[in-house]
């Protein structure tokens, strides 16, 4: 369910940074103005609990796998939107540095495919359901429906950011097909136990589970103002990508780049200037295979005058070879480089 | 998740050396803007991503972060990883020819993406293993997180190790008892409930001692950040370094040296 950094381009990433960011700030200022501070340390307690509700895994009958608690609409009902999605947020920075769970470009995406639909919409779920008059039945229906459609959303926006970024060659129809089928029993075993947690609390300590709706009545002129802010930040998130993704694609860069660097032509024309004008003079000079015999490479203009999905043949093989090559001396300056800085840095902590 | 590890990352993020005395401000920055280099490469890009290993192996070795340590971290986080990626192969088939042989270029952006995958999950394990937790949350204070949010992640991480610590025994008295099997969701269900109870009740008993100490809503931490000239340098060169190895693929200018 966490969104890896390596499936992200930095557009996407930017983009959800943004929403999830603005939705913090929006959750922070709510937070603030329902001025329940003794709540803060609830929050954080809470946090560490969805942590360690991970370390408790039991069986998932049939199947043979286990399962444990994501806690998203457990937080929600406990605290409500606000607080819950804070809370939310809190533990997947704390996931994305400490269980390597995501990544730290991807943690907008996170916040926002976890946290937003688990805590915030979830949150709207359980007052749908159980708003007016929240019975014993309507809170387990809304613990059990809840998390459904979150994990749901959240898994299908997975399958959103992956294809934006366009680093994965999954088709749409496959990928999500792939991603809701699977998140549906995980979906529904989420809300098994959060029915079974919620039910219990609520035996205990009713008005837990109740002040979370009764504090959104209370802000109920809230609702009203905070949906300019969310436009404001739809806008604020659209700009971002837009303006990323355009900066993306000004450049010379995508597939051609990438193909023509790595595998393909032999110098680009921007290379008698800059570092690489330079560096092609030193290299006259100080080349240690000078007459190295791969077949030259295939003429560039079919290349250059190709879209980018058509520059892909264009690839010739001497350079493709020299191209492994290059990366070969890397690897080894890489090697050496670590070496001369173990001896640096000699073997005792200071 | 392992948190045994993550036990040890933390214990290591307060031991000292070179890396760990520089400022969380240019450790965050300069991680992040590592990340955004990496991941702006096209998708078939491989060898332009080998330079950047120069980063978190100079990290790791002088902020003596266990090489063990970090390829556990990289296995926990590569199943998903792998499981998306590894379609690519079989999604993409244009050919690319190396020398004798022909390839899927689907296996190129897969290894793109394992080598991403490495790079972005090390870098972000060094920042947190040779910076303290809450240093790290001053750092993100200063840029600007709202407060409400830090006070939450020094709660969180206050309590982390403490609940888990229950949940472990949780686990250890139903394993005393049932053998090896793993408990049913119903008895998971009420486990959960009873830590829920007591978690809960901590949180009562938290409020009341921070009430008693005079709480305002905000947890003030007593250690100033000092930027000092070699976080600048640290934070340039890692800057100028970033930009370079993406604008001028090393393993291309290395090539061309050696073909002329």
């Amino acid at each position: 369910m966490h969104m890896a950094d390596a499936l992200l381009s930095p557009a996407v990433g930017g983009t959800f940074y943004v929403l999830s960011g603005g939705s913090l700030a929006l959750s922070a200022k709510k937070f603030r103005d329902q001025g329940d501070q003794s709540r803060v340390p609830l929050m954080g307690v809470l946090g560490a609990f969805v942590f360690a509700a991970q370390m408790i895994n039991f069986s998932i009958p049939g199947t043979g796998s286990s399962g444990h608690l994501a806690g998203g609409m457990l937080l929600a009902m406990l605290l409500g939107p606000w607080a819950g999605f804070i809370t939310l947020a809190s533990v997947l920075v704390v996931q994305a540095l400490f269980f390597a769970d995501g990544g730290l470009l991807a943690l907008g995406c996170n916040i926002w495919n976890m946290g937003f639909y688990g805590c915030i919409i979830g949150w709207l779920i359980y007052r749908a359901i159980a708003g007016k008059n929240p019975t014993r039945t309507r809170i387990s229906i809304s613990a059990m429906v809840g998390p459904l459609i979150a994990l749901e959303l959240g898994a299908f926006t997975v399958v959103l950011q992956t294809l934006a970024s366009g680093i994965s060659e999954l088709p749409f129809d496959k990928f999500s097909g792939l991603m809701l089928g699977i998140h549906f029993p995980i979906a529904i075993v989420e809300g098994l136990v959060t029915m079974a947690v919620v039910n219990f609390v609520y035996q205990l300590k009713p008005e837990l589970v109740k002040q979370s709706l009764g504090l959104s009545e209370s802000g109920k002129e809230g609702t009203a103002d905070y949906k300019p802010v969310l436009i404001v930040l739809l806008v604020l998130a659209l700009l971002t990508g837009g303006a990323l993704s355009w900066f993306a694609s000004a450049y010379p860069d995508g597939l051609e780049w990438s193909v023509s660097k790595t595998y393909g032509k032999e110098e680009l024309p921007g290379q008698e200037t800059g570092i690489y004008g330079f560096l092609s003079k030193i290299q006259k000079k100080t080349a240690f295979l000078p007459d190295y015999g791969f077949k030259p490479s295939e003429p560039e203009s079919q290349a250059e005058a190709g879209s980018s999905e058509e520059s892909w043949p264009a690839i010739s093989t001497g350079t493709s070879v020299s191209g492994i090559i290059g990366s070969i001396l890397v690897l080894g300056l890489l090697v050496i480089s670590g070496i001369v800085m173990f001896r640096l840095r000699g073997g005792k902590k200071k | 998740m392992s948190i045994l590890d993550a036990d040890l990352i933390d214990r290591h993020a307060y031991q000292d050396s070179v890396i760990h005395r520089l400022d969380p401000r240019a450790k965050l920055l300069a991680t992040m803007f590592f990340i955004i280099s990496v991941v702006s490469f096209p998708k078939y890009a491989v060898g332009e991503l080998f330079p950047f290993f120069l980063f978190p192996m100079t990290m790791a070795i002088f902020g003596f972060v266990p090489a063990k340590l970090l390829f556990r971290q990289l296995a926990l986080a590569s199943p998903f990883i792998i499981l998306v990626g590894l379609f690519n192969p079989f999604l993409d088939r244009t050919p690319v020819h190396l020398n004798s042989f022909t390839i899927n270029a689907g296996w190129l952006s897969f290894m793109s993406i394992l080598l991403r995958g490495a790079l972005c999950v090390a870098s972000a394990v060094i920042l947190i293993a040779t910076t303290s937790f809450p240093r790290l949350v001053d750092a993100m204070r200063f840029f600007k997180i709202p407060s409400a949010f830090a006070v939450q992640l020094m709660l969180l991480y206050r309590y982390l190790f403490v609940l888990l610590g229950e949940a472990q025994k949780i686990n250890h008295a139903f394993l005393l008892r049932s053998g090896n099997s793993r408990p049913t969701i119903a008895i998971a269900g009420s486990a959960l409930s009873s830590l829920l109870i007591r978690t809960i009740n901590r949180g009562e008993a938290i409020w009341n001692a921070m009430q008693a100490r005079g709480f305002e809503g905000d947890i003030l931490t007593s250690q100033q950040m000092k930027w000092k000239a070699k976080d600048s340098l640290f934070l340039c060169a890692v800057l100028i370094l970033s930009v370079l190895f993406r604008l001028f693929p090393l393993n291309q200018l290395l090539a061309s040296l050696v073909r002329t």
